[in-house]
């Protein structure tokens, strides 16, 4: 796959490009990897329970309740896995922003992760919709709920993608060997990066304040005014972390891909994303500690659900953050990536906690996901990691550009 | 290539404000007296839990009658599901066993309409609060957020339906009696505007001050709402939530909608601000160290 191959496949017409097309859906790589015995299994089934739930109705797979209305499939992949995209707009914001080229190397690889999260991720919520053959209508414009917090996350969410795909196009067109596009697209980078963090500092919250007409039913140590600022705040190291764990697979599952200078300026990049994870906690450990101090709950501390609070506060945003700060003075890369762990761990947590474990706590009945449930929420995971790998195989993600533009 | 960047902001400004504008004009309140709202009040002392409204609802809607084991008894509480629409339940209190309807309230400022992203729910002219199925996408968020949890969802139908009292809106508009109302042997429920509920419970109330808790439930709960409950014990004591917010659930996210416009209009510009800033400054990657 050298550079070579883009200027011969250039010049060969339509035609051609369509078999190289077909060409490049063979698998490549190893077939009997562990992650493809896993995944394999996983996701035939969660396939046929997919046909099951569209079939016989959510109730047939999921153990969701009418008062409890929103689960895992909400809860983790929409709210969770949005907030690990968070990543891409963080990086673009350092890129094309702030300039800081340094960060170069990976924001194609985190455009790509972040597109995918969004597709996959947020497309999980079309399974989770009772009427999905309803779901033009607040596009088309025929029904606009504009009062609704949802209506402005639904639309975030769909134009975020479109600006993702922008940022990620020139990528494709070097794959295709399409020089005026990359050209065209490459130009509309900037406009693509703009648009973007505003929609995701938009939608980032939105998704917090979804839960803000929930005041009664979520626990009062994990709801507050402040959420969606909080969501906002967390999406920050949710996604750099995210970045972090990726970035550290990659450099050994694709090493193939990864130049000798980008895996070298790798370990400095993590050295400096820690630091700036470990910032951003920071700021949201204190913004809980204030809104904590505020509404005075000291009171609620001494219960199963207190101490539950503190497993998430303490053990995953302080102790993580601290594990940040010290990687980053001891220059330590385990350490970094134990951190990076743990702060997924903590935003888990942290989503799971204010949409389904202390969403309804008081009620007498509790949900629990049924096996089915996260069988189909593994396979939303497994299928975005078998495209994200189909496609850092192929398209010039990881290893260097053909170079085309010197400037822009 | 400046061109294209510029028209293409110009682009990217005028859908900002076309979805900024669209938040704004919905935040801005319907010019309508709440109090002119169709209601109806439930008075618990004169009802004999006999279910009737329970069997004309069932037969107004094309829902199964309760069955005869199917009976309210203190210490259970039913709950109203994607078969029924409203239930009577009976509670042991201080003064003695006490019936209570339960069915959607019809707030005044309903939390379900502000979080329907279709307009599937809305609150027409009238006040009865219904659900368009043209509209709705299944997305469960009215569950979540109606604080007193009256949405259903059919969870095992592949073309699920929400359910939940509409106050016989059709029937309004004929300007008949919603079903419920129009059977109660006992006239433990009559219909009228809140203006006129409100009044007549008021009435009671100082009437017969032995005889009731001085509260009418609905009166500011959430904001107020449609329908209206008089009962002799403290609300508490039948199964009502107490520690609701008086003020409306939609006011909530109102201070987040109104944020989204400035953002919207504000952060491109900003961020264009420092692109352009740190344009020329190729030294950054140290500048973070
Ligand atoms: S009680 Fe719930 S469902 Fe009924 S109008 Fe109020 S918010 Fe909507
Ligand atoms: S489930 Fe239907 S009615 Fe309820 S909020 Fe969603 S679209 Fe609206």
């Amino acid at each position: 796959m050298s550079n070579g191959n883009y200027t011969v496949q250039q010049n060969n017409g339509i035609r051609s490009t369509w078999k190289f097309i077909l060409g490049e859906l063979k698998p490549k790589g190893k077939l009997l990897t562990p992650f493809n015995i896993i995944s394999v299994p996983v996701i035939i089934t969660g396939i046929a329970l997919i046909i099951i739930r569209f079939w016989k109705g959510i109730g047939s797979v999921t153990n969701l309740s009418q008062e409890v209305p929103w689960g895992l499939w909400i809860g983790f992949d929409v709210v969770t896995g949005v907030a690990f995209a968070g990543g891409a707009y963080v990086i673009t914001f350092m890129v094309y922003i702030l300039n800081m080229k340094k960060y170069q190397s990976i924001v194609r690889v985190t455009v790509l992760n972040g597109f995918l999260a969004y597709l996959f991720y947020a497309g999980a919520l079309l399974l989770d919709l009772g009427r999905p053959w309803n779901v033009i209508n607040p596009i088309i414009g025929n029904s606009f709920g504009t009062s609704s917090v949802l209506f402005l996350v639904a639309w975030h969410f769909l134009l975020y993608m479109i600006a993702e795909l922008i940022e990620f196009s020139p990528a494709v067109a070097e794959w295709l060997g399409a020089r005026r596009a990359h050209k065209i697209l490459s130009g509309m980078t900037l406009g693509a990066v703009i648009f973007g963090i505003t929609l995701s500092t938009l939608h980032q919250s939105g998704l917090g304040a979804l839960f803000l007409m929930a005041k009664d039913k979520i626990h009062p140590l994990w709801y507050s005014e402040f959420i969606p600022a909080m969501f906002f705040v967390s999406s920050i190291f949710a996604g750099l972390s995210m970045v972090i764990f990726e970035g550290s697979v990659s450099q050994r599952v694709f090493s193939d891909q990864i130049s000798e200078t980008s895996h070298r300026s790798h370990d400095s990049i993590l050295h400096s994303l820690s630091k700036i994870c470990a910032v951003a906690m920071f700021a949201y450990f204190t913004l809980n500690v204030l809104v904590f101090i505020h509404e005075k709950r000291w009171s609620l501390l001494n219960t199963p659900m207190g101490y539950w609070y503190l497993t998430e506060i303490i053990g995953f945003v302080l102790l993580p953050m601290i594990l940040f700060f010290m990687s980053y003075r001891k220059r330590n890369i385990t350490m970094i990536r134990v951190a990076s762990l743990m702060t997924m761990a903590g935003i888990v947590l942290n989503r799971l906690n204010i949409s389904v474990i202390g969403f309804k706590w008081d009620s007498v009945s509790h949900y629990y996901p049924s096996w089915m449930e996260i069988t189909v929420t593994l396979t939303v995971i497994f299928t975005e990691i078998w495209i994200f790998r189909w496609v850092i195989r192929r398209l010039p993600v990881l290893r260097e550009a053909p170079g085309w533009n010197s400037h822009n | 290539m400046s061109i294209d960047r510029r028209s293409f902001f110009k682009a990217l400004g005028v859908t900002g404000m076309t979805l900024a504008a669209g938040s704004r004009l919905s935040a801005s309140p319907v010019p309508v007296d709440k109090n002119e709202f169709l209601g109806i009040l439930y008075d618990s002392t004169r009802c004999a839990g006999c279910q009737g409204c329970e069997f004309a609802c069932a037969e107004a809607h094309g829902l199964p009658a309760p069955s005869f084991e199917d009976v309210p008894v203190a210490g259970t509480v039913r709950k109203t599901d994607e078969t029924r629409r409203t239930v009577i339940n009976a509670y042991k209190t201080t003064r003695g066993d006490i019936y209570v309807k339960r069915q959607c309230m019809h707030c005044n400022d309903p939390a379900c309409t502000a979080a329907c992203l279709t307009k599937a729910m809305y609150k027409n002219e009238q006040g009865p609060v219904s659900w368009r199925g043209n509209k709705c996408m299944g997305c469960r968020y009215c569950m979540v957020s109606c604080p007193f949890d009256m949405p259903k969802f059919e969870y095992h139908s592949p073309n699920p339906k929400i359910v939940k009292c509409d106050m016989c809106s059709d029937r309004l508009t004929e300007g008949l009696k919603p079903a419920c109302a129009d059977q109660c042997p006992t006239e433990a429920l009559v219909s009228g505007t809140r203006r006129e509920l409100l009044a007549e419970a008021r009435k009671r109330i100082n009437d017969n001050p032995g005889q009731y808790y001085d509260q009418i439930y609905g009166e500011h709960e959430a904001g107020g709402t449609g329908y209206l409950y008089l009962s002799p014990v403290p609300f508490e004591e039948v199964g009502f939530n107490t520690t609701l917010q008086k003020s409306s659930y939609p006011a909530l996210t109102k201070g987040f909608l109104y944020a989204v416009p400035s953002i919207f209009v504000l952060w491109p510009a900003v961020l264009l601000g420092i692109q352009q800033a740190t344009k020329n400054d190729n030294n950054n990657a140290e500048e973070d160290e």
